[in-house]
């Protein structure tokens, strides 16, 4: 548990002379799910390319065990609409068989989803069957760049759920980019929030009252406070509510 | 059937079934301007072949790679656009061509190397291309997975552990290979039509991404068929002729798809 799966020691990234991260260090453990946040431009695609080891730093180092799985959700797929690909097809990709790719489209609510086209698919089931890829790695750590984008805002907190599922079912530690505060989940143990470098980092009930946060997001963050788990109804795939309120006991 | 017809076909056949899978790799990935860059600078290969007396469909093949890897060193620069380097290079390379050839005091015909002289194929060209496009098949073959998993989301691949810078420099292979395969039979400024025409054929009849490069091969062999037979019938240009064909193909499978549909 508490064997570190990635750390970051001081890791900058300068491109032709501009500077796109500097300094940040981070350290995630199995189990543990970090969200970074930030606003557009903070370096937050890159913070997860170098932890992937798409990057190799400018200066710092990147430290995790070689033989750690990963498994990587991109934040979308640009797909020519002239390459017919199934989802299963898709699926097959990452180097896996039929029956385990039923239990992956099972475990992130797709099942039965194998033949569909994957340009057919929705923003939020899109984002199920990428999940669902990451998943069919086995992995030990989970990279996931904006897991809710075009997602609509029932989907998010139903894809968000899924997301603290998948980390108590597989322990794995989860690295993720989220837009800001507002949507980043109640089961989020520590945010960092980067604009270039971390202003600061936390649980994220902390980070939301921090004034560098405040600044950086502007003064309309008032009512901010990070999503809690108190709904008391499920979502759907599509955010639709699919059981009658049934109130906690 | 004379002997000249045989050859002549069965280069148009071997030059279309072989463009038509990587054609699709091709329009997935959006590379068609990519490869009439590639296919451009062949006239700068054979040119620089007749100068040097060094067998022009090596000097081809090297062309073309080597115009490649200068696309890759050029890319990524913030102020110039892929479009335009891309633009820049393909004529910048044609030009070149035109004026090494010029050069060579020889006396060739230009529209023969432009366009295709599918009927001028010898016994020797025709071997050397079923070697080159069973080559061609052969690799294609072997790394179509992870050339189909390069295509959906490189940086996935790479996370996934493929080697993508490497199977990057593969397609790069591939293409030059196929520039040196097609050339006579449909001349530099008309390859890259044989690369996406039967493809988009193909799409909408598709289901999977391997229906779609057989049935891109099946397409691109009616194209060569009915482009030979146009040929000989009106004494057309032959290259020019299955371009065509390949064209009418298309109109006429977009049609039937949208009555059917």
């Amino acid at each position: 548990m508490s064997e570190s799966l990635l750390q970051l020691d001081r890791v900058s990234v300068k491109i032709e002379q501009r500077t796109i991260i500097e300094n940040v260090s981070l350290q995630l453990r199995h189990g543990e799910i970090i969200t970074v946040i930030g606003p557009n431009g903070a370096g937050k695609s890159t913070l997860l390319r170098v932890a992937l080891g798409l990057l190799i730093p400018t200066s710092g180092a990147v430290i995790k065990s070689d033989n750690t799985r990963i498994g990587y959700m991109p934040q979308r797929l640009n797909l020519d609409a002239s390459l017919p690909l199934s989802t299963e097809r898709f699926l097959r990709l990452g180097g896996s068989n039929k029956i385990k790719i039923s239990a992956a489209l099972a475990e992130v609510d797709m099942q039965g989803s194998e033949q569909r086209p994957l340009q057919m698919l929705s923003g939020g089931e899109l984002q199920r069957v990428l999940l669902a890829r990451a998943l069919l790695r086995d992995p030990d750590l989970l990279v996931l760049d904006e897991p809710v984008q075009g997602v609509d805002l029932g989907g998010q907190t139903a894809m968000y759920e899924l997301i603290g599922a998948v980390r108590q079912r597989h322990h794995c530690g989860v690295l993720m980019v989220s837009h800001d505060l507002q949507w980043v989940m109640a089961q989020t143990d520590h945010v960092l929030c980067l604009n270039q470098h971390i202003c600061c980092e936390g649980h994220p009930q902390h980070v939301g009252n921090d004034p560098a946060y405040r600044e950086l997001f502007g003064a309309n963050v008032s009512h901010i406070a990070p999503y809690q788990h108190h709904h008391n109804h499920q979502h759907g795939l599509h955010g639709e509510v699919c059981s009658e309120h049934t109130h906690d006991a | 059937m004379p002997e000249f017809l045989f050859y002549s076909m069965a280069a148009g056949l071997i030059a279309a079934v072989v463009a038509a899978p990587l054609g699709t790799l091709v329009v997935w990935q959006r590379l068609a301007y990519f490869g009439d860059t590639l296919a451009h600078s062949a006239l700068l290969g054979t040119a620089l072949g007749l100068l040097l007396s060094i067998n022009p469909w090596w000097m081809v093949f090297a062309t073309a790679l080597t115009v490649g890897a200068l696309l890759a060193l050029l890319q990524n620069r913030p102020q110039l656009s892929a479009d335009s380097l891309l633009g820049i290079i393909s004529h910048g390379s044609l030009a070149l061509g035109l004026i090494a050839i010029s050069l060579t005091h020889l006396r060739v015909d230009l529209n023969s190397y432009l366009f295709g002289d599918l009927l001028a194929v010898t016994r020797s060209d025709l071997m050397l291309m079923a070697g080159l496009g069973a080559l061609i098949i052969a690799l294609l073959i072997r790394y179509w997975d992870p050339l189909l998993a390069l295509t959906v989301h490189a940086e996935l691949a790479a996370v996934e552990g493929l080697p993508v810078r490497r199977l990057r420099l593969l397609q790069l292979i591939l293409l030059a290979l196929l520039v040196a395969v097609a050339m006579k039979v449909v001349g530099v400024l008309l390859i890259t039509a044989l690369l996406i025409i039967p493809a988009n054929i193909a799409r909408p009849w598709a289901r999977t991404p391997e229906q779609m490069a057989v049935l891109a091969a099946v397409a691109g062999a009616v194209a060569v068929i009915a482009g030979l037979a146009l040929s000989l019938w009106l004494d057309t240009p032959s290259g020019a002729s299955v371009v065509l064909c390949a064209a009418l193909t298309f109109a006429i499978s977009l049609t039937v798809r949208k009555l059917t549909a």
